[in-house]
């Protein structure tokens, strides 16, 4: 056991003196405390688990049957006072964990809008935050920042000390949306919306991925994060709205099918109100969105008409494989006319060169 | 599977053989051939060799057909032990996959091939290995602790063995016809739905899990009834041994959490087999209820898996430290607290999935409320071995082992207990490394300390000491190696479940942890050579006491093995730890007076309920529907006609019971006892 140990200490220290502990050591404020979080609960158990294998590394030893100087007590099966220790050493460990863990999950819930940049700074009350609506693809990421209008595929960008307000989905199954230097995971659930509020502080390039296995091309769904200054950044955003690719909902249905290994795209032009048709699973017109079925089910259903307003979803044929013979998929045709599609046109966007944030 | 551009087939052959076609067979992939001749080789050669030692007839009378509870225990150990084999070799090619494929490397293994083994690995490891294993020693141990001659219901315990073996044949078919799911263990929708999984790799995986499930739930419901109905007389509840109860609380967690999991899964294959919209993302469909219920049913499912291992851990430490157990009643309560509290933390396996922070909250402290009674556990056992005398026997020494590995575990579970930790750590290496920490460090552990405490038991002989220790320090260092590195990984945010890496600098811990799956490989070959080894020095190791280990529970005063009626007469149990106490008593094995014992009958019915279930659960994945009905006809109408066998019991006469007796008489009178 001894031997195993020192082996395997030996080859841990080899290991870790190259390695870098991302989620001990982040670059954002809300991974960082979770990593601080980490390290003070192991702690605080440490204090019990240590302990326990001490006494266990001592009593196997001393009371080892060729020890006939140690105490045999056969019959010793019972002590009140050893009970109420065994009982409370954990109990007390537990409740100091336990406070700990209500009050940090509240403060680091994803849903809850930051109050600190970091330990020592609060959020001034004239940064305005950079929203960011991600939509998990078959087995890419878009990210859309409706108050720019643009969009791109497997970059994420972000002025470092700017609280990012992010809203969360997927098109067809779950994944998570993770950087691992800038908060903890949230899942991108279809037809469901999370929220993730974390700021990053250090200027980087960072990896983010989706840490939810989501099939075949789940492996390369990964995506750079990039931590950039403010000034950086807006010129960033100016690059990106020079691009002349436009993210139109027919663009959009195009990219929802399945890929694998996404290079890095981005679009100059978003159209008006796609992330909540993607939200919605309605970004193909001809399909009732969510929010509207959800509606008319509240109001009683439309009865035996529901049965003749469903079409086939055509795109997701193409995912099928072999002889299969379940009846296609279909879904409830919208009743509306959609009005045309309109580019998104934002009015002041925020620009992050020009704040001047206290050190 | 097969490309999209197939000829359409003629209604004809889509009504004989529905999805079923020669195109579902993979000769296309090389590894799977070759996998196919080995598994065809070995399959032959052993069939081969029990027709040459023309052991069919006893094979099928006294095995296969056997309503004994022991033979029933040994052959859910087989099935365990075969199916650990599978699971390992699933094991050993993710981690050399995920040691070779990084930068332009892309391995050996596409993602299509690599996603089903890490499927088929959890599925097999959790639901064929550990469950028989766990069922296997409550089935064989806890008659013989409990002084009864068989369980409650000795049909249905063949029937239960027989669904859970129909189970994992289908799971070993899918390697070979088709292809097996490839959405994680679990098999979340809307991944797992008809639309983003249409094979019938999902199939497969529900209609395995349904069958076995009717085992396990009825093999539940069985030791339920025994424990609770069967005991000795004076064997109140508190003095029952401690892993008759931990086995108690297991099935009373097995029969309310396992008709969850069938519900559940019965809501996806209908989802996909008749398109309702239980689990798809439109049409009122909610996913969120799927991975509610699964997890209602899973996080039960861990403490079903773990807490007969408890037992066995209890039993061994008092035994080998010569000593009554510590705090037995404390003991008993941390079990039924367990038991009570496994249904309160079924979200903390989702905190990322969008619940609010006092939810999560809620859920992350019942967790760490759990630890206060398995750190209590641990505490007893820790004063249990205080003043003894300890014997490093083989069992000892994986309680040694489990010990200090599970308190490691532990304390990486209830660090991902805490919400904000686990926003971190959820999906990543980290919750694989603590999962397997506990598992290996536990079940396996306890699985391994059963197997070499009890094996004298079962076959009269010890096993065999050095091959023991190798495979016990090949499991022991095996598991740092392969588990620690990914401890390491998790911290740096690498998650599970990804084929390709693009990070070179992590390679290194890759190709350590798949060395530790190699030495962890060693463990398992050490086990199978100790096995042989053993029987080829059985008389060297024969043990003619039936108590080789001075016991202190009721299955060391029989025979080892027990004869068919494990007691000639019911013992009757005056305190905790009856046998020592008999022992001690100066107990008098009576030697004449012996009368016929009353005996349940064996019966070919379980094999062949289960043969039905297994070709109905085959056309239902394959969706060839006839069959489909013809098979579930048959099933019902066969399983009303075996209600009319009413030749189900007979009387062991007390002549040979008397013959029976007597030669242990001789036995231990030889050996001077």
């Amino acid at each position: 056991m001894r031997l195993a140990t020192t082996f395997s200490l030996i080859a841990l220290a080899s290991l870790l003196s190259g390695c870098d502990l991302v989620t001990l050591n982040a670059s954002g404020d809300i991974a960082r405390q979770q990593g601080d979080l980490i390290v003070v609960s192991t702690v605080l158990m440490l204090l019990i688990v240590v302990p326990v294998m001490v006494l266990t590394g001592w009593f196997a030893w001393h009371y080892r049957a060729s020890n006939k100087r140690a105490t045999y007590a056969p019959e010793w099966h019972h002590s009140t006072q050893l009970e109420l220790v065994i009982w409370s050493a954990p109990l007390l460990i537990i409740i100091a964990l336990g406070a700990v863990t209500w009050i940090s999950t509240h403060t680091l819930d994803p849903f809850r809008k930051l109050d600190r940049l970091d330990a020592a700074r609060s959020v001034p009350a004239d940064v305005k935050p950079l929203k960011v609506q991600v939509v998990a693809l078959d087995w890419k990421w878009l990210f859309i920042y409706p108050d720019y209008g643009i969009a791109t595929i497997n970059e994420l960008a972000a002025p470092v000390d700017v609280p990012i307000e992010f809203q969360l989905t997927a098109s067809t199954v779950m994944n998570t949306f993770y950087v691992p230097t800038l908060a903890g995971m949230i899942y991108t659930m279809p037809a469901m919306e999370t929220r993730l509020h974390a700021v990053i502080n250090k200027v980087g390039d960072y990896e983010g991925l989706s840490a939810h296995y989501s099939g075949a091309g789940f492996s390369d769904m990964r995506f750079r994060f990039k931590g950039m200054d403010g000034a950086a950044f807006d010129q960033w955003v100016a690059e990106v709205r020079a691009t002349p690719a436009e993210l139109s909902r027919d663009e959009y249905l195009k990219l929802e099918r399945p890929s694998v290994k996404e290079a890095a795209r981005r679009y100059g032009r978003v159209v008006e109100g796609l992330y909540d048709a993607a939200l919605n699973l309605c970004v193909d017109k001809t399909k009732m969105c969510m929010r509207d079925m959800m509606a008319i089910d509240a109001r009683g259903g439309m009865g035996l008409a529901n049965v003749y307003n469903v079409a086939h979803l055509s795109h997701d044929a193409e995912r099928r494989r072999g002889h299969d013979l379940t009846p296609a998929d279909s879904y409830v045709t919208s009743l509306c006319t959609v009005p045309a599609d309109a580019y998104m046109s934002p009015v002041d966007p925020p620009s992050y060169g020009r704040v001047r944030l206290a050190p | 599977m097969t490309p999209a551009t197939a000829e359409p087939r003629s209604e004809l052959a889509t009504l004989l053989f529905g999805r079923l076609s020669l195109d579902s067979i993979p000769y296309h992939e090389p590894i799977i051939l070759v996998t196919f001749a080995v598994a065809a080789l070995a399959g032959i050669s052993v069939l081969t060799w029990i027709t040459r030692a023309r052991a069919w007839g006893w094979l099928w009378r006294d095995w296969f057909c056997s309503i004994d509870h022991k033979k029933i225990g040994v052959m859910y150990m087989i099935l365990g032990f075969v199916m650990l084999l599978r699971g390992f070799a699933d094991a050993i090619m993710m981690r050399a996959q995920q040691a070779m494929a990084f930068g332009d490397a892309a391995g050996y293994l596409p993602p299509h091939h690599y996603d089903q083994i890490f499927t088929a690995h959890g599925v097999i490891m959790i639901f064929f290995v550990a469950m028989p294993f766990v069922t296997g020693l409550m089935n064989y141990v806890v008659p013989l602790q409990i002084g009864a001659r068989d369980v409650a219901f000795p049909f249905l315990n063949n029937f239960s063995f027989w669904m859970t073996t129909a189970g994992a044949a289908l799971v070993m078919a899918s390697l070979f016809i088709g292809e097996f799911a490839t959405t994680g263990w679990l098999a979340f929708p809307p991944l797992s739905g008809a639309d983003y999984s249409p094979g019938v790799g999902v199939d497969y995986y529900i209609w395995a899990l349904q069958i076995a499930g009717v085992g396990t739930l009825l093999s539940g419901i069985n030791l339920l009834v025994t424990i609770v109905k069967m005991r000795a007389p004076g064997m109140g509840l508190m003095q029952m041994p401690v892993f008759t109860w931990t086995a108690l609380c297991t099935n009373v967690l097995i029969v309310a959490a396992f008709p969850v999991l069938t519900a559940v899964l019965l809501l996806l294959g209908l989802d996909r087999t008749i398109g309702t919209n239980f689990f798809t993302n439109d049409f009122g469909g909610n996913p969120m209820m799927y991975v509610n219920m699964i997890w209602i049913w899973g996080h039960p499912e861990v403490y079903i898996l773990i807490l007969p291992l408890f037992g066995v851990f209890s039993e061994v430490v008092s035994t080998f430290s010569g000593k009554r157990l510590f705090g037995y009643t404390s003991m008993v309560y941390a079990t039924v607290v367990i038991t009570i509290l496994s249904y309160l933390v079924w979200l903390h396996h989702f905190f990322t999935m969008g619940s609010g922070a006092s939810v999560n909250s809620f859920f992350g402290i019942t967790t760490m409320i759990i630890s206060i009674p398995t750190g209590a556990k641990l505490f007893n056992w820790l004063f249990t071995m205080y003043r003894g005398r300890i014997r490093f026997e083989l069992p000892m020494l994986w309680m040694m082992g489990f010990m200090f590995t599970f308190v490691v575990g532990g304390m990486t579970g209830v660090l991902l207990a805490v919400p904000p930790a686990d926003f971190v750590l959820h999906n990543s290496l980290f919750l694989i490394a603590h999962f397997h920490n506990v598992i290996i460090g536990g079940v396996v552990f306890g699985v391994f300390a059963a197997i070499s405490y009890w094996f004298p038991k079962v076959f009269g002989f010890k096993l065999d000491v050095f091959w023991g220790k190798v495979s016990f320090w090949c499991w022991q260092i095996g598991f740092l190696f392969a588990f620690m590195p990914l401890y390491v990984l998790g911290l740096m945010g690498v998650t599970r479940r990804v084929s390709h890496f693009e990070d070179m600098s992590l390679q290194p811990f890759f190709v350590v942890a798949a060395f530790g799956a190699v030495l962890i490989g060693c463990g398992i070959l050490a086990t199978l050579v100790q096995f042989y080894v053993s029987y080829q020095r059985r008389e060297q190791l024969r043990d003619f006491t039936g108590d080789p280990w001075d016991g202190r529970t009721l299955e060391w005063a029989t025979s080892s093995p027990p004869p068919d009626y494990n007691f000639a007469f019911t013992p009757r149990v005056h305190d905790i730890d009856a046998w020592w106490d008999m022992k001690r008593g100066g107990y008098v094995r009576p030697t004449s007076g012996f009368i016929a014992i009353h005996m349940p009958k064996g019966t070919a019915a379980g094999v062949i309920l289960a043969g039905i279930s297994a070709v109905v659960g085959f056309a239902l994945i394959w969706h060839i529907w006839w069959l489909a009905v013809t098979g579930f006809v048959s099933l019902v109408g066969f399983a009303i006609f075996h209600t009319f066998n009413l030749k189900r019991d007979f009387h062991i006469p007390a002549d040979e019971v008397t013959r029976v007796e007597d030669a242990r008489t001789r036995a231990l009178a030889a050996i001077g006892a």
